[in-house]
Parts: C-alpha cells; structure tokens; sequence
C-alpha cells in the first residue's frame, strides 16, 4: 500500500496550516516512527511520524507552504511492493488541487504570541469577508442568480449546501437561508408565514452548524461527570453592595470568572485539554463566558484573567457580550480559551449540567442564588446560595482534581477576599 | 398471509420453489401511455424497477396520436401553403391554379402519427417494459395495490404492484348547457381528420389549441371567426404578445370575439349558429363547423379514484411537488394532474416520479416558471415565466427587452419579420423572469431561453454569451441588451 501523509487537523475546528519544515528528503527511506515533517499553526508546532517503513517517494507540498488545508496529502510513502500504477494514480490525483489557497488576510489572526493555545476558528458568518466565498480551488457550485441575491444580502453561501443537481446553490437556498434567518427573531411569524402550518424547516444557519458539530463532538467524545456544590455568596453581595453605589456596577457572574481563573491557578493540572496523543496543559487563565445571541450561542474570551480586577473583567465581559449580541466579535475574541462559565441563574435555573465546549475539559454551570434554609450547628439559618456544576472531560481530569478543584472555587466565591491574595 | 407474501418477496428463490403466484409483483404499474406514462415506463425500467404500462388505446397518447405530433404536420403544411403564396416574393412563376387535397394532408398527419407510436413502442420494448392493452382499474390497496385490467379480448386480469403511476391524461372539456350531438360540433380531434375542408369555422376558446386551428383552417381557406370569453386572447400569455397576435391574425382575415360568453349552438341542415353575448349583446355567428377548445379535464372516470378516495380538485388528481397523491404508493403525473396541461411537462414529471420511487435522494421539484408554453400557429408564440402582468403583480421590480424580428437580419433574409422577442428581468437582483416571443420559428428560439431559466442565468450570461449571425436567436440576445438599454440594432 503506498501511504499518503496528510496535514492532520491539530484542533477540531482547524481548517489549514503551514508545513514548517520536512525532516527527511525525497527518496529517502522512513521508518514506522520517524518524525517526517513539523507542521505549524499559529499557536503550536507539530510533529508527524511515519506510520509504515518506505521510501518517501513524492513530495507535493513544499516546506513553508502556509494554509494548506486539513486532510490536503502532502506526501507520499512508498513500500516494496507498491506498483508503479498505483503511485501514479495516487500522484495525478494529488497533484492538481491541493492546496487551500485562502489569502492570508482572510485567516483570522487569532492572538499574541505569548499564547500556546490551540489555533481554532470559529466560523462567525458576519464577520466573514465575503470575497472569501470565492478561493481559488474550493469551487462553490452556485447560480449567478443565487450569487447575486447572496451578495445582495450578505449572505456567506460558503456554508450552505445546495438543493441543485450535484449540490448547487441555487436561488430557493439563499431565498430560503434569508427567511430562516428573519424567522428566527420571530417563531410566531414563521408559523404564520408557512403555508404548510404544521412545520417549518429552517436551514442550519453556519452558528447552528458550528454549535452541532462541536457540541456533538464533545458529548459523544468526552466523557462526562458531574460536581455539584452549593456557594453562599453572602460575602460577594456585600462587596458588590458597596461598590455598585458608585459608577461601576459589578455581577455576581463576573466574581465567578475571577473565581474560576483562581482556582486553575491553584489546580494548574485542571486547565489543560484532552488530545489524542497527550494532555496539553495551559498556562493562561483565560475563561469562556457563553452568552445567547439570536439563532445560538457564542463564547466570547476574557483573557488572562488572573491578573485582572473585577472591574476590569466586568467591563470587559459587558463590552464582549453587546458585541456578541450585534454579531461584531472578531475571531480572536471567541477563539481559544481554556475554560467556560455558563450562567442560567438569571433564567431562574436552579442547577443544570453544561456540555463542555470542546478542546476545553471544564465547563461551570452556575444556577440562580436564593436565600434557602440551611442547617448548621444545629439551628437553621437562612443563606444566600448558589448552586454550581462542573462538568469534567474525564479523559483529562479526574474526580478528586475537579473535586478539588470545585472546592478551591467555593472558597473563593464565599472568601472573596482570598482573591485578593 | 400478507406477511409471509411481503417475505417471500424479499427472497425470490424461495418464492419459486413454493410457487407462490407473488412472483408476479411489479414495482410499478403505469396507467396511461402518453408522454408521461412512456417516458417513466422506460426510465423505471433503466432504473431497473420491474415495470409494466397499461394502454387502453394507442402508445403515446393524445399528444402523438391526437395532439402536438398530427397537429404540427398539418400546421407545416399551411405554413408551406403559405410560403406558396409568396412565391413572386421569391423569384418563382407559378402559372396555374394551386390545390390541395384535404384526404392527403390529413394522411400525412396521421402516417406522422403512426411512425411515432409504432417508434414509443419499439423504445418500451427494447427496454423491456412490459405493456399490456387494456382499461386498468384500481381494485384493492392493501399492503400492495391491485389493479384490475380489462382487456380487448373481453378477459380480465389482476395484478399487484408496490407503486402506481396514474399518467391517464386528459379529454377536451365539453361546453356545458350545449349537448348538441352533431358532427358538425367538433373536438380537436374532428378538427385533425376533417373530410373537406370547411367553408366557415368558428372556434370556441382561443388557447393554444383554438389558436393553431384557428391559424391552419384560415391559412387553408376557410373563414374562422374566434370567440373567447377573456378580455385578451390567449389568455395565459403576455397581454403585449396576445395583443400582438391578435393584431397580425385578424390582418390574416381570423375575425375575433373577446369577451364573448357562449350562450347556444344551433344546428340548421348545412350549418351550425354559435350565439354569444357580449355586455349582454347577443351576437351570432354562421359556420360550417364549430371546434370546442375550451380546455381539458382530466380523464378521471372509472379508475377506482372515487372508490378509493384519491383526491381530486376540478376533475384533475391533486399531487404534491413529489408527484405523490394523498394516498401511498400512487402517484399521477402530466394532464390528470395540475395545470400546465403539455407534453413536455407530464415527460418530466414522468421521469421524476420514477427516480422517486427508485430511491434516488436528490431534489426532484420541478419549478412550473421553467416549463415553457409553444403554441405553433403562423407567426409562432412561445413563452417561458412570468407574465409582465404576472410579475408586477408580484410588486417585483421590473427591466423590460424587446426587439422585434423586422430589426433581424436573418428575418429579412427570410421574409419572416413579424414578431417581437420580449424578456423580462427582476431589475434588483437580475433574476431572467420571463420570456414571450411571437414570430417565425420562435418554438426552436424559446429552448435557449429555457436552459437560461433552469440555470438561474442573470442579464449578465445572456448578454456575455455569443450568439451566432445571422441567426433569429439574435433577437434573443438584442431583446436583453435592450432590457438594459444596451441594444445595438435598435
């Protein structure tokens, strides 16, 4: 078998990288094991071995190539017994479109250097240039009436799939895609607007798709165990009762990221995330606050949270989520990331169990706080709590880690004032 | 019982060897073998689906046998008897006087139809689709449909079958209140096989079945006065085209009656007397003949559709954009359906519905604003869309090309420069809306239109798009730029 070495996807959501360098030349032998080629994203280099023994036979991408798409062959290894006709069907194959020549502007930069977080895009459709509906290679099957009605109404039809013949974009999907996406606002108008009263279908808008996907991939591929915690937040309410009688008004919720950010500190073994062949431990504190916008959901970063204020956060997360809701995020403000906080509390939820938001392997889900009675020293008293979930990728984290780790979080949302330390 | 006949089924061998008569199961069963009903026997069939097609008269329907095919022949040869007229515009001198003989053009109309059944019959066959003549009926639905066939022979036979394809057709509506049995009251039919040609006609409807006869019985001779009951004829086309051609044919001695209400049909020894009301003003016309082409309704009658509650709506079977009717596994395609009522439209339907029921994923709707309408009088009118009236009714934004055939040079060349191309375009996202075309050949001219409609085409392609000179499709291309105000020729 002659084997093809491909550009691996090195995050769930990679779309291309660079090949940094080729650690062997052409016709040379490899064996099963060898390191072959270092491939590089914005955020980490990578290393590919050779899985078989042979002689790297071809090379079809050139070191230092940049934006070469995942799963694009970059190579090819011959062994013994591979005949001549096999490689030259596998070569003609490879050798006319295989790169993803998107311009380098149209990759969203995703953070400074400083960062050894893993290169993730996020599609956002609004913040896609629309010029980019048209690379080079990647043909979009759709009809000049369709394009223009797309262009006309910002639609990013990259994304969509056609009802055409061979899957073109034809005017119905884009006509269809607009409607869907004003319907949205508005379930009771589109019940109304549909001639067939007893359903609507609504094309996957590109959010849906991307919260489908990953979603569907973490709950299928972590497994998942619950923490669940009670935290009187007693202490934290008398802090903010001073400190919003003046301009700034901070939340609950904006302790909470302080709290988490902390916690990771202490517990550096729990901000990591789950790869195939390693555990890839972070040394940012940067924490995903998931915020609903119409049509989904987004998760917005506060970065490097540990050296900043409660203020600043607040500011911070109040600026990222109004940009969320008017679709204005840049990609580097909702790439990345290392933990998530998603907060019902303010739906009434009294406690709930969140998906983890993939690479991530800890997500907190934070309910309503309420007075409740609790019994201690054998008296009742009356507390300000809040129930708190943490959801855990086994894979990575055990049950004593986010214990401890859950615990260390409790501390510091009753003992505000430890965060100070 | 139905189990095991549902499992036996699933394994043919086993099938054989206890002799179950299941054998026999069709995955379709195809009522009707007009250019519906053939076409999806033989795509079915190519699809590998066991399939059998059940005739009650001749193969390829109304439309080979009593429509588009006999009617074109004889429309060729008024339009040859027509380019006879103009000889001294072309350089011949004829002397003598010209006749024709109305027994040998009929003929020729119906030798036209017979080479082409006899050729849909040789297309089945070599498909191996089986076809049985007979009047098929649905007899049972259960976990399969049965259907009962009567045939000529007086025997009858039942088969089962996993789908049913309903592709009856349709006959012409008959005038209501008007029961006169005479033949000198004709459907298209009579007008197709005429014994002499009449002195004086008159035609009751002016769709594109009133209109061709209106135009071969005037260019043959015969005085034709047509009464139609809307305020334009051709009802279904641009009101500029209908217009247009109401103009050249009343110039070619067709007398028109528009908002004409038919009220009786009097028969007298040599004539028929047609009187009709128009604000509340009773008219008469004296003719010869009379020809009924009021529309059609769908041939409905004795299927078991009653029976087995298959809905109906204005005699047609209602379907959904799958071909599906409300009840499983049966389907009806072309004219028993939904309107359009052409050829073209029941052949791809036909096509649809056995990709369908073989399984195949892909989107099968087939978009009414693509299916184009020909009606092949002398000028020829064709049209793809929207209506200009159509459109804006629609509060769409409208760029309006035209460009008549007299600015064509292909047109002077061959004396043919009546007519306009008209097209029209959604001035915001240039979407090609429509098309209507009346003049010579423009049935060929509309087809280019088509692929542009089906391929979502904008002004952009038509206008990038080279087309060759001198051609009439020419005007295709003139029509456009001129839409955008870029026409050379005008």
């Amino acid at each position: 078998m002659v084997a093809q070495i491909k550009m691996p996807a090195l995050s769930p959501t990679m779309k291309a990288g660079k090949l940094s360098k080729w650690l062997i030349k052409k016709s040379s032998k490899v064996v099963s094991g060898d390191v072959i080629a270092e491939i590089e994203t914005d955020k980490a280099t990578m290393e590919i071995e050779a899985v078989d023994d042979g002689v790297l036979y071809e090379i079809f991408v050139e070191e230092g190539t940049d934006n070469v798409a995942v799963g694009s062959t970059l190579a090819l290894i011959k062994e013994d017994s591979d005949t001549e006709d096999q490689l030259n069907s596998l070569f003609e194959k490879n050798n006319d479109n295989n790169l993803f020549e998107m311009d380098k502007e149209k990759i969203p930069e995703i953070n400074s250097k400083t960062d050894k977080a893993i290169h993730d895009i996020n599609f956002n459709e609004k913040n896609m240039n629309l010029k980019e509906n048209i690379t080079k290679d990647e043909r979009i099957k759709i009809s000049p009436l369709a394009k223009r009605i797309a262009l006309k109404n910002n639609v990013n039809f990259s994304s969509l799939s056609g009802t055409g013949p061979h899957g073109r974009i034809v005017k119905k999907d884009i006509e269809d895609f607009i409607i869907s996406n004003k319907n949205i606002t508005s379930i009771d108008s589109y019940h109304k607007s549909s001639s067939d009263t007893s359903y609507k279908d609504v094309i996957h808008s590109p959010m849906r798709k991307t919260i489908a996907e990953r979603l569907v991939k973490s709950a299928s591929e972590a497994p998942h165990f619950f923490l669940s915690v009670d935290c009187d937040i007693s202490e934290i309410n008398k802090i903010r009762e001073n400190v919003n009688k003046g301009d700034t008004k901070v939340s609950v919720n904006d302790f909470i990221i302080k709290a988490s950010a902390l916690a990771l500190k202490k517990f550096p073994k729990a901000n990591c995330s789950w790869n195939n062949d390693f555990i890839r431990y972070y040394n940012s504190y940067d924490i995903s606050v998931a915020v609903a916008v119409e049509d989904g959901l987004i998760t917005p970063i506060v970065k490097n949270v540990s050296i900043k204020g409660i203020e600043e956060i607040s500011s911070e997360v109040k600026l990222l989520a109004s940009k969320a809701k008017k679709g204005e995020l840049s990609p580097e403000e909702y790439s990345g990331g290392n933990f998530t906080v998603s907060n019902l509390g303010m739906y009434g939820i009294k406690n709930f169990n969140a998906i983890i938001n993939p690479p991530q392997s800890m997500i907190l889900a934070v309910g309503k706080a309420e007075p409740r009675a609790i019994v201690s020293k054998n008296e009742i008293t009356i507390s300000n709590l809040m129930t708190v979930t943490l959801s855990c990728d086994h894979r990575a984290v055990d049950g004593a880690l986010g214990a401890q780790w859950l615990n260390k979080f409790k501390d510091f949302i009753e003992n505000p004032s430890l965060m100070l330390l | 019982m139905v189990k095991q006949i549902q499992r036996f089924h699933r394994e043919p061998i086993i099938n054989v060897i206890i002799g179950f008569k299941m054998t026999n199961l069709k995955d379709v069963i195809i009522i009707g073998g007009g250019p519906g009903g053939y076409v999806s026997a033989i795509r079915a069939s190519q699809l590998g689906l066991k399939v059998t097609l059940i005739e009650n008269k001749e193969l390829g329907g109304i439309c080979l046998n009593w429509g588009c095919i006999p009617t074109k022949s004889l429309l060729k040869v008024s339009e040859f008897k027509n380019n006879l007229d103009k000889f001294k515009e072309f350089g011949f001198d004829i002397s003598g006087e010209i006749t024709f003989d109305i027994e040998k053009i009929v003929k020729r109309s119906r030798d036209a139809s017979k080479k082409l059944s006899s050729g849909v019959k040789f297309l089945l066959k070599k498909n191996k689709v089986e076809v049985i003549k007979g009047f098929a009926s649905i007899s049972c639905i259960a976990e399969f449909i049965e259907i009962n066939i009567n045939k000529d022979n007086g025997n009858n036979e039942k088969l089962e079958t996993k789908n049913l394809v309903i592709a009856t057709g349709a006959i012409p509506k008959s005038l209501p209140r008007i029961e006169n049995e005479s033949d000198r009251i004709w459907t298209a039919k009579e007008a197709m096989i005429p014994k002499k040609l009449p002195k004086s006609l008159t035609i009751i409807g002016s769709g594109a079945i009133g209109i061709e006869f209106a135009s071969f019985y005037n260019d043959m001779g015969s005085k034709v006065t047509v009464i139609e009951a809307e305020k334009n004829i051709m009802p279904n086309e641009d009101e500029e085209i209908s217009e247009l051609a109401k103009s050249i044919f009343t110039k070619k001695g067709i007398n028109f009656f528009n908002n004409a209400h038919l009220q009786t049909i009097d028969l007298t020894k040599n004539n028929a007397i047609s009187k009709f009301k128009i604000d509340n003003k009773i008219h008469e016309i004296v003719s010869e003949n009379v020809l009924v082409a009021i529309g059609v309704k769908g041939n409905i009658s004795n299927l078991g559709i009653e029976k087995f509650n298959i809905k109906t709506e204005n005699g047609h079977i209602v379907t959904n954009n799958k071909m599906e009717t409300n009840i499983k596994n049966i389907y009806a395609i072309g004219d028993v359906t939904s309107p359009p009522w052409l050829a073209h439209k029941a052949s791809h339907e036909g096509v649809i519905v056995a990709e369908i029921i073989a399984g195949y994923q892909e989107n099968h709707e087939l978009k009414k604003e693509v299916i184009p309408g020909c009606t092949y009088s002398n000028p020829q009118i064709a049209s793809i869309g929207l209506t200009e009236k159509q459109a804006k009714q629609k509060d769409i934004k409208l760029k309006i090309g035209k460009f008549p055939f007299l600015a064509n040079g292909k047109s002077i060349t061959t004396g043919d420069t009546e007519g306009i191309v008209k097209t029209i375009f959604n001035k915001e996202t240039g979407e090609f809306i429509g098309a209507h075309l009346i003049g010579s050949d423009v049935t060929e001219l509309i087809n280019s239109l088509s692929v542009a409609k089906s391929l979502e085409t904008t002004e952009i392609e038509l206008m990038k798009t080279v087309f060759a000179h001198p051609t009439l499709s020419e005007s295709l291309h003139e029509s456009v730029l001129s839409a955008y105000d870029k026409a050379i020729h005008i």
